[in-house]
Parts: structure tokens; sequence; C-alpha cells
């Protein structure tokens, strides 16, 4: 079943601005996508569209059965949950449970249901140590799992992250991408990963790439490095051990595509042992 | 973070932290009217007494505690010197002027200036031993009856806590505004009054802009988290009066009736 549907979809931020067109894209059950593109791309736009924070000025968004109209905005919004940039604008509560409580209280949770949610979102980014800490004192990391958890609360089946690691340091951003594929992996939860970080989309199932509101590439994340000439055009870089890969791939050498120093340096001795 | 004393939530296991906010909220009331039912230095002396018990009860070290009245003490310093110099009495041990001290001028300020370190003390307190959301909720709670004059007393009280919540964030920000002002060659802290006022201008602008863009996002957040108002919804924390509460009420209704009969059997401070 798809997740995700989006056919045909138009939006225009107005003059000037870059504008969806007939967009399509989909995302079935379960899948791990990934969206790349550089600043002003759209994939933004697209996160903000699939739950309804933006409304689409035509075509349709189907979230599973559901078909996303002023009637079925809370039911989409609580199956999509949506975890934004900024890990210091997304909490509305100084207490990490209670800011975990609030969008299940939002939909009228019982109370004790919400203390399992509670526990349940915690365990899931591993931050059950953390209940009763205040929000403020907490570490990029830390504040954008809380957000996660927050989003979890409401028991979605699809979790959009809208460039949730962009403002995180490298420890953050292993931390948020950890919970991810656990998320992903053990809760089946399907997860779009909005970002411009090419790391990241290594681990999708998925990933695709957008420049001027259009997807101009599509594939498997090491179909899409394959092309990275193409990356280029959109403003995208491969990471520089990547494109070292590929230029001794290019020489004949056959290592497996990596992002990681360390693993490259086991490839060549690999290769060349 | 810089470090503000006043308004920041003292997380420890106590007594007064676990009672219920909305006694706490009552009880901070009944205490500002004792204060200012107080006339003489007896009364402000049971009422100092009640804090000094809370505070034992609270945990909260003193220096804590002393910290939120530091951050007025030019206020307090500014009314004891107005009224030393300015109280009309019998006995004038120096005069320029229109300035006068006299011995029941000395007195009086120093009553007054009891009854501010009292007053800031204990509104602090408060905050020391309540997180903001119990604040809210006690408030919320404590404000019910308004909702059926179609008072907006849920949305207040979220639009409280997140004031709370954004209160350390945006004086990080101001932090950084100053310093990057600075690096560009701002200059904050010579001139005159005029001056320095106008040079809070390109703080404040940026911080605006950033506060607002703030508020947009959360806004966002919370839209994708389903929030729609007070309809439907639910509260994880239940307010609970517990046996603690009760002790607690006995002891504030205790306090207000021994000030009240310092003041009808002792008379005004001078």
């Amino acid at each position: 079943m798809h997740a995700i549907e989006m056919k045909d979809v138009a939006f225009s931020y107005g003059e000037g601005a870059f504008r969806l067109n007939k967009f399509n894209f989909t995302v079935e059950e379960g899948e791990f996508v990934a969206v790349l593109g550089h600043n002003g791309s759209g994939k933004s736009t697209l996160a903000r569209l699939m739950n309804g924070i933006l409304a689409a000025d035509g075509g349709e968004i189907r979230v599973f059965d559901t078909l996303l109209t002023d009637d079925t905005l809370y039911d989409v919004r609580r199956q999509v949950g949506v975890v934004f940039q900024n890990p210091d604008n997304q909490t509305v509560a100084s207490i990490v449970e209670d800011d975990i409580a609030f969008g299940a209280e939002n939909v009228g949770t019982p109370r004790e249901e919400i203390g399992r949610r509670i526990d349940f979102a915690l365990g899931a980014v591993g931050m059950r140590d953390l209940r009763t800490a205040m929000v403020a004192r907490l570490s990029g990391g830390q504040k954008q799992r809380v957000a996660i958890a927050g989003v979890l609360a409401l028991k979605p089946r699809v979790m959009v992250l809208d460039e949730s690691t962009a403002m995180l340091d490298p420890r953050g951003r292993r931390e948020i991408m950890d919970v991810v594929l656990r998320l992903n992996r053990e809760e089946k939860i399907t997860v779009v990963l909005i970002t411009h970080f090419m790391e990241e989309a290594l681990l999708a199932d998925r990933a695709v790439v957008m420049n001027r509101g259009e997807i101009v590439m599509e594939g498997t994340p090491a179909d899409i490095f394959e092309r990275h000439e193409e990356l280029v055009t959109y403003n995208l870089a491969l990471p520089r051990i990547g494109a070292i890969c590929k230029r001794l791939q290019a020489g004949g050498m056959p290592v497996a595509d990596t992002l990681d120093a360390e693993k490259l340096a086991e490839e060549i001795v690999r290769c060349v042992s | 973070m810089k470090d503000v004393a006043f308004g920041q939530y003292y997380p420890v296991p106590s007594f007064v932290h676990r009672l219920d906010p909305r006694l706490k909220l009552l009880f901070l009331i009944a205490f500002i009217v004792a204060i200012f039912l107080a006339s003489n230095f007896y009364g402000l002396a049971v009422c100092a007494g009640v804090l000094l018990v809370a505070i034992l009860f609270s945990r909260v070290p003193f220096g804590k505690v002393l910290r939120a009245v530091r951050g007025v003490v030019f206020l307090i310093l500014f009314t004891a010197a107005l009224n030393v110099l300015f109280y009309r009495g019998e006995t004038v041990y120096w005069s320029w002027g229109i300035f006068q001290v006299t011995e029941e001028g000395l007195i009086f300020s120093a009553f007054l200036v009891t009854r501010l370190v009292l007053l800031v003390t204990c509104s602090s307190m408060l905050t020391y031993t309540t997180t903001p959301v119990a604040l809210t909720d006690g408030l919320e709670s404590l404000l019910t009856p308004l909702k059926w004059i179609r008072f907006p007393v849920h949305e207040l009280a979220l639009i409280m806590s997140i004031a709370l919540r954004f209160i350390p964030i945006l004086m990080d920000e101001t932090e950084r505004i100053k310093n990057a002002q600075k690096a560009r060659g701002a200059d904050f802290e010579s001139g005159g009054l005029i001056k320095r006022v106008r040079a809070i201008v390109p703080i404040l602008i940026p911080l605006l802009l950033s506060a607002f863009r703030r508020a947009d996002e959360l806004g966002d957040a919370m839209d994708a988290r389903c929030y729609m108002g007070s309809k439907n919804r639910t509260k994880y924390k239940k307010l609970r009066f517990t046996w603690r509460d009760l002790l607690a009420f006995f002891w504030g209704a205790a306090l207000i009736t021994g000030v009240v009969l310092l003041r009808v059997y002792m008379g005004a401070p001078v």
C-alpha cells in the first residue's frame, strides 16, 4: 500500500518563487526514502504539504486510504508526524515528559494511555532516564530526540524529518540517524528523510533528488551516487570520500561505495592485497 | 547561559516542590496580603519566619534565594534612599534643604526594605519550586470559572508556558546578538543614558525578528502535532490535593491570623 501518494500536486509561493507543478511522488508503506536537494529546491515544501501545514493549490494528496481535505486534516496529521529543523523551536513545554504529552493531549488521549505513550516514545529514542529533565539543559541531539518522541506520542505511521539534523553537530546527527533507522526497522514506521547530507541518504532504501520544485533523479542511494557528475548540476556535491571512491572505481579499483574514510582505507587494502 | 535567578525552576525533590501548584499560588497571594497587612516589625517577623520554614522545607539553597533579591537590589536601595531622605519625623538627625534624615524615616525605610525583600523572596520561591508547566496548570485550574464568561483560560495558560519555555532561549540569543554587534564595533558600555538606550536598538531588532521566526516555526510544529485549541483536549498531569497541601493550607491560615492579630494588638511600626 502507498503510505503517501501525491498526484498532480500544484503549489506556489507566488510570483518569482519556484513552484510545484503536476508533482507526483509516492512513498510505500515501511519504506525509508531520502529526499535530497540544495536550499530552495522545494524539499521542505514537500514536508509541509504532506501533513497539510501548507495547502496544495491543486492535485491530490493521499495518506494510506485518507484523501487530505479540510475534514481529514487532523486524521492525516495524526498519521504523518513531522520533525522540523530547529531543535529550539519545536518544544512547547519546559520539561521533557510534558512536551511529549502535548501531541497526545491535543487529540484527547486518555491519561493512562498518555503515560504509556510517553514510556514508549522515550524508550524508542533512548531517553528513559531523562523523562523529567529540563528541555533547555539538553544537547541539540537530545532536543531533537525529544521532538521525535513528541511526534511518536501521536503513534504516527509515517515520520517526515525536515532537515532535522541540519543544525546538529556530527554526534547529534548520528544520534538522530540511529533513532530513525531503528524506528524504520523495528517499529515499521515509514520514513521520509529530507536532508542535504549525502551520508544520511546513503542509509535509505530509496533516494530522490529535487531541484526547482521537480524530482530530477530517483533510485537507490547507490544509483544516485553512481551519477555523481549529474548531482553537481543540482548543486549537490558528493562528499570528499565518496568522490575519491568514484575516482578509484573509474581508475579500475573495485572499491565499494562508502563515505567513511576508515572504510575506504579498508576497501583499498582489500583491493590491493 | 546567563544566570537569571528569577523565574527559574530549581529541580530538587522536596515537600514544597510536591505541593499542589494551585495551593502554592493561593499561598503566595495570601502571603503577599499578609505582608501588606503587617503593620509592624512583629508582623513582618512572623512572615519572615513562615517564609524561612518554607525555604528550609523546599531544599533550595539560601544563596540561590538571595540571588533573586540581588536582581532587584537597585530598586530596593532606591526606595530606601527616597524614604530616608523625604520621610518627615520628630527626631531629626541631619537636614539639608528639602532633605531630612529622621529616626522615623530610618525605621520606616527599614520596614519597607524588609517588605520588598520578603515580597521578592516569596515570589521567587514559587518559581523555584514549581515547574512552569505546573504553574500554568495551576493557574488554568484556578481560572476555570472564568471560562463561563468565555475567557480563553486554556489559551492564556499555554501562552504563559510557552513564554516561560522561551525565556532561556531568548536570553541566550540576546547574548549572542550582543556579542555579534560588539564584534562589529558596537559600544554598549560608554556614553550617557540616551546613547546607551540607542545602542540597544541593534540588539532589539534582530531579537524581535528571530522571535517572530521562532513563533512561526513553533506554530507549524504545534499544527503538526494536531493542536486544535482546548477542544476535546485531555491533560496528562492531573492536579491532586494531598495531605501535604492540607498541612500547608493550615500553615498559611495560621500566618494570616497571626499577622492580623499582631496588627490589631500592636499597631504601627512608628
